[in-house]
């Protein structure tokens, strides 16, 4: 079942359109990723569902229903421009975000205690946000957009701007929410922070979807069957089975990017192999999203 | 309406808590008392202690210089001049006056010698007594005598009455001209204030770049109101705490000093107008005085006090709701204050056009073309209107100028969250009048 419907979203500005017939579903319950350039609309899409913005046209369906206003509380949103009340105090204002958000006064502050337990920040609850590291503000930000307990939570750029080490706990803790239910849309530019995150994606460019679907499949389709082997001896392939698109040897040590083709399995290269050399490595080379993305960009302008 | 009365709260409880809204609100009251105990100190500290020393050689003054309460005339026997400065080095006496042998009609020769720089103030009573002195010394040459001369004298002091409906009242010019002008001036003060503040809240929110998590909750028109709300209750609990407190503190004064306040600029005003009689207080000028002031409390008491608050509150919210709107606006539309000013521009200069009308033209003439248009134009009306009340304003004009106020506010709150809505979320562009009005009917 999808959570969000994008179903044929147009949203022009005075001198641009900033999206352009788009239509995907998000499924619920997956990490999601909205990738594309700067500037492909992304964040234009994102303030349509967040209802900071309306489309021209088009549809949205947020668990089936017609988007509406009610539909905000169920939704936590992390912008690519960060900022909280820098002279409030952190306690305060993660309260004041969280009663925004529809939780009541007893309710906010008992999930605040959670997350103070969490992120174990306890000591800096009286201080002003003014006072806190650039990290430690991140991290105040990301909870005041999951303290509600969304069901969608949609993150603008999530990583710029953190160090690897809250990074990686903010990655840890997105996957825990996904694992209690919540979908996580993640918008970037940079694909390859994603990459092994995301269950689906979207692909945008110039305003206009490019492709959308599980990962998994997305990669089946553009996976070229070709393995990377390094091994110890002479390769000299002659079989008509495989293709051999790149070869070093240093040392008797050989490096091939090598091709299947006319269906041979990966399981006949092996054999043919082993019989010839000693193979130390075995590896399919898959297409990275940014690779796919390049091709498919390449393909629509040609086409 | 639950999220909006969050936003007004928190707006709120900021500003009521930062600092400097605490020192404001306490300092204000004390520097009041200050300025009423420390004249009214330096009045009964200072003048004590003048004597003068005076040499008569013209003999004319003998017994006439009357010594006062704090001036003290002492005369002495010198054979010369020298002989009375030496005396005089000896003492601690504020002054020698020297009067030499001279003419009634060519006064001249006269010097006063002194340690110190003599204060201007018994320079002139000095003078004023040896005018006077010689005046009375030449009347009775031409054989007028001071007796014949007070009883010419003039003194005219006017009671205002009002008819109306309702009977007679007593009323004071200065009194109603001064209850509109404070009136007015608050109103103008509190607008410039608390507007500026709206402005400066939106641009800390564009800045710090909350805006957009903030409108992923509310709407950006639940926002704005939120904070010209929650500010006019910053400048609202501002005002009460001030009238409290300077109540507080300047009875206290009075009780722990039992000093007299200083006299009012209205009861300055009158006592000006009673100068011109002359420096000695006569019978007559003190009854004169104690009139005026018994009148001036009959004219307060007097005043509409239920119609002049409810008025007063009404234009306070209305004139802060019609400019507040803007200045938030301004706000959304620009980066940083420094682009503030372009903007700035059109909207103080109705506030302080009427502002200088008011105490000029208006105050003059109270129902008059300029003062009736701009107590009816809504730009114009919270301060204009606010100097014709005390006058009385027929209630049709009143009902139109208040009516016209609120479709006023009505009309900018409307531009502003157009303006509000786009401008928010507008970062690193510079803009202008052009581009403002293509928002006002941009599609969000």
């Amino acid at each position: 079942m999808s959570i969000l419907k994008i179903d044929g979203v147009t949203k022009r500005y005075a001198n641009h359109t900033a999206l352009d017939n788009v239509s995907f579903d998000i499924p619920a319950g997956c990490i999601f990723g909205l990738l594309g350039p700067n500037g492909a609309g992304k964040t234009s899409l994102i303030r349509i569902i967040t209802q900071i913005t309306g489309a021209d046209s088009g549809e949205i369906f947020f668990k089936g229903e017609k988007l509406r206003p009610s539909h905000i509380k169920s939704m936590g949103y992390l912008p690519e421009e960060r900022g909280l009340y820098k002279k409030m105090k952190v306690g305060e204002q993660l309260l004041y975000l969280a009663q925004l958000k529809g939780l009541t006064k007893d309710e906010a502050t008992a999930r605040i205690k959670e997350w103070v337990l969490r992120f174990e920040i306890k000591e800096w609850m009286n201080k002003n946000i003014e006072d806190l590291s650039k990290g430690m503000q991140q991290k105040v930000q990301f909870m005041a957009t999951v303290m509600h307990e969304p069901s969608l939570i949609i993150l603008d750029e999530p990583f710029s701007g953190f160090d690897p080490i809250n990074a990686n706990l903010i990655k840890d803790e997105i996957l825990r929410l996904r694992d209690n239910g919540a979908t996580i849309i993640f918008s970037t530019h940079r694909m390859e922070s994603v990459e092994e995150l995301c269950d689906n994606i979207a692909l945008i460019n110039r305003s206009r979807k490019v492709l959308d679907g599980p990962v998994r499949e997305i990669k089946d389709t553009y996976k070229t069957d070709t393995y990377q082997v390094i091994g110890n001896g002479q390769l000299l392939i002659t079989s008509p089975d495989f293709e051999v698109l790149e070869q070093h040897d240093n040392h008797g040590v050989f490096r091939a990017s090598i091709r299947l083709l006319d269906g041979a399995s990966p399981n006949d290269l092996l054999r043919y192999l082993i019989q010839r050399v000693e193979v130390h490595s075995f590896v399919e080379l898959v297409p990275s999203i940014n690779d796919i993305f390049i091709r498919k960009v390449k393909e629509t302008y040609h086409a | 309406m639950h999220k909006i009365w969050l936003i007004i709260q928190r707006e709120y409880l900021t500003r009521v808590r930062k600092k400097s809204f605490i020192i404001m609100t306490f300092l204000t009251p004390l520097l009041l008392a200050a300025f009423m105990v420390i004249p009214a100190w330096l009045a009964t500290v200072s003048n004590s202690d003048d004597v003068v020393m005076v040499l008569d050689e013209s003999g004319l003054f003998a017994d006439k210089l009357e010594s006062k309460e704090d001036l003290k005339i002492i005369p002495i026997a010198a054979s010369s001049l020298e002989q009375a400065k030496t005396a005089y080095q000896e003492t601690d006496y504020t002054a020698l006056l020297h009067i030499p042998k001279f003419d009634l009609d060519t006064p001249e020769g006269i010097r006063l010698y002194s340690k110190k720089n003599t204060s201007l103030q018994v320079k002139f009573r000095l003078e004023n007594m040896l005018e006077k002195e010689i005046e009375s010394q030449r009347f009775m040459a031409s054989g007028i005598d001071r007796e014949m001369l007070n009883k010419m004298k003039a003194n005219v002091t006017m009671t205002t009455v009002n008819l109306s409906e309702s009977g007679e009242r007593d009323s004071n010019v200065w009194v109603t001209s001064g209850a509109g002008i404070t009136g007015a001036v608050i109103i103008y003060f509190f607008i410039f204030l608390y507007g500026v503040q709206i402005m400066r809240g939106v641009i800390e929110e564009k800045t710090n770049r909350i805006v957009e998590v903030m409108i992923s909750s509310v709407k950006p028109f639940q926002l704005m109101m939120g904070k010209i709300v929650g500010i006019a209750g910053v400048g609202l609990t501002q005002f009460l705490l001030w009238v409290v407190l300077s109540a507080i503190v300047v009875s206290g004064v009075q009780a722990a000093f039992g000093i007299k306040p200083a006299p009012t600029p209205i009861e300055q005003m009158q006592a000006g107008r009673d100068l011109a009689t002359g420096e000695e207080s006569t019978q007559t000028e003190e009854t004169s005085q104690a009139t005026t002031i018994s009148e001036v409390s009959s004219a307060i008491s007097n005043l509409n006090f239920p119609l002049l608050l409810g008025c007063f509150l009404f234009y306070f919210l209305g004139g802060y709701l019609l400019y507040g709107s803007l200045f938030g606006a301004i706000g959304a539309a620009v980066d940083n204050e420094t682009d503030t000013q372009q903007f700035m521009f059109p909207i103080t200069i109705p506030l302080i056009i009427s502002f200088i009308m008011s105490y000029t033209v208006v105050i003059q003439n109270p129902d008059g073309p300029v003062a009736f248009w701009m107590s009816i134009i809504p730009f114009t009306s919270p301060i204009v209107m606010m100097v014709r009340i005390p006058f009385g304003v027929p209630a049709s004009e009143l009902l139109l100028s208040m009516g016209l106020l609120i479709l006023g506010f009505i009309f900018t709150t409307w531009i502003a969250s157009r303006i509000y809505r786009i401008g928010i979320l507008m970062y690193g562009k510079k803009i202008n009048y052009k581009e403002l009005s293509k928002w006002l009917f941009y599609r969000v």
